[in-house]
């Protein structure tokens, strides 16, 4: 894959022209030389190229709706998962669902909500989730498309918003995901706050979506952030994390790109009332401020659904 | 997957039929609903369309109904619109005495999903099949209640005159 390729199909992804860090080869020579710098950037590149160009249009209502019934037996027997104040999310038009993370690599959370989600209001209502660029670009995934899975991108989540359909994000992504089993009860989304102004920009309310019980599924250690940066990752991947957890079948999963086997932790989800922004905060409302409370008010509930919580993983 | 629950009522058909008739009272009586609304601006007959969400596992499944046969007080019959393929049937038939039997006949699956669907059908059928039996027992409660209102009225209507 050359490199003009490589830069159009991500460009064509929703994320631009590729930031000269991540460029591979030339541009970059002499910043990292070397046989590791030169590989890490060629897996770089070829990783990029994998990311499949956004397609709203590729989401399939009859595909998801003949997966329902599988999704539905992972969730109510193995997860035992519990979705609550579904009423919450409007009706109609597009909405920004803004969840917190957990889970690894693996996020149970997700598939018990979208499960929900589609039960709930129908698999003809447009609903699209956005997820990192890696997960995309895994082998033997493609089929999340198929769901209404885009990469995270404002480009893409401005299409989703753009088309009046309801869109879930986790700003916290694989910084959240991966934080370690003794913070599983803390929202943490990094401070990043890009949420906030593409709901301003496309005038449409949050939707707050809390979860419990997903980074009680394998023992995370640590987000393995220096050792993300020593090897590059953040520059090369998009990825801040390199995480170390203790996990099935690997025992020590370093990364784990592979996935692991989730521990059947009991997962709830609560949907919170949605927050007009406009309405609560102003005509220009403050960005800290915003996210300072929203924060604030789902880690009220987070904290709530841990007291109810009596043991983890049984729930 | 086809479930079928009887019960009998002691009351005369045209009672069971207010109940079984009137969407505003379904939330009272149907174990696991969780969501019964009249969709557009017909609310009974054929051609009405309700929408229904029941909770079974961990998701609420239902969606857009719409009634195909309405034979008032005898059987009134609907099919699924969206959501999970479902076809229902209120079937009642009078009995000595001022009885009524009433019957609910239930069939849902999803087309197309398989031996997952298969399975999750199976798995869902004791969580649907309860709710269905406290469904028809707290109609024949409701009923009940309601028949011996009328009666206590008629009694006191009688004596009064």
């Amino acid at each position: 894959m050359t490199d003009a390729t490589t830069a159009a199909k991500a460009s064509r992804n929703g994320h631009g022209e590729l930031p000269p860090d991540a460029r591979p080869e030339t541009s970059r020579e002499g910043a990292t030389g070397g046989p590791f710098g030169r590989l890490a950037r060629a897996v770089a590149g070829a990783v990029q190229a994998r990311i499949p160009a956004a397609d709203l249009d590729e989401r399939d209502p009859d595909y998801i709706r003949e997966r329902l019934p599988g999704i539905w037996l992972l969730s109510s027997l193995y997860f035992r998962g519990e979705v609550r104040g579904l009423g919450n999310v409007p009706e109609e038009g597009a909405v920004l669902l803004v969840g917190n993370h957990s889970g690894g690599n693996l996020t149970p959370d997700t598939g018990v909500f979208t499960l929900a989600f589609n039960a709930y209001f129908g698999v003809e209502r447009p609903f699209y989730q956005l997820a990192h660029n890696l997960v995309l670009s895994m082998p033997g995934l493609s089929f999340l498309r198929k769901f209404g899975t885009v990469a995270a991108s404002p480009e893409n989540a401005e299409q989703a918003l753009g088309s009046g359909a309801a869109l879930l994000v986790y700003p916290g992504g694989d910084y959240e995901v991966h934080r370690p089993v003794w913070e599983r009860h803390r929202v943490d989304f990094g401070g990043r706050k890009g949420f906030i102004r593409l709901a301003l920009e496309h005038d449409v309310p949050i939707v707050p979506v809390v979860a419990i019980g997903g980074q009680e599924t394998s023992l995370f250690l640590s987000r393995g952030e220096t050792l993300a940066r020593a090897l590059m990752l953040d520059k090369l991947f998009r990825l801040k994390v390199l995480p170390i957890s203790l996990g099935l079948p690997w025992v020590v999963n370093v990364g784990d790109l592979l996935g692991h086997v989730p521990l059947p932790a009991k997962i709830v989800v609560e949907v919170l009332p949605p927050i007009d922004l406009r309405e609560e905060f102003g005509a220009e409302p403050d960005l800290d401020a915003v996210y300072e409370e929203i924060i604030a008010r789902m880690q009220t509930a987070l904290d709530a659904l841990a007291a109810e919580r009596r043991l983890p993983i049984i729930g | 997957m086809r479930i079928v629950v009887c019960i009998e009522v002691s009351a005369p058909p045209e009672l069971v039929w207010e109940f079984v008739a009137d969407p505003s009272r379904y939330l009272h009586f149907m174990a696991g609903m969780t969501r019964f609304e009249v969709a557009g601006s017909q609310a009974e007959g054929v051609g009405a369309r309700y929408r229904t969400l029941m909770r079974v596992g961990s998701a609420e499944v239902g969606g857009l109904v719409e009634v195909v046969e309405w034979d008032a007080p005898w059987e009134m019959a609907w099919n699924s619109v969206t959501g999970v393929d479902q076809r229902g049937r209120w079937r009642l038939r009078e009995r000595p005495g001022g009885r009524t039997r009433v019957e609910f006949r239930f069939m849902y699956g999803i087309a197309g999903a398989g031996l997952l669907g298969w399975l999750a059908e199976k798995v869902a059928a004791p969580t649907v099949r309860g709710h269905l039996r406290r469904s028809v027992q707290q109609l024949k409660r409701q009923v009940e209640h309601e028949q011996l209102r009328h009666l206590a009225a008629e009694r006191r209507a009688r004596s009064a005159a």
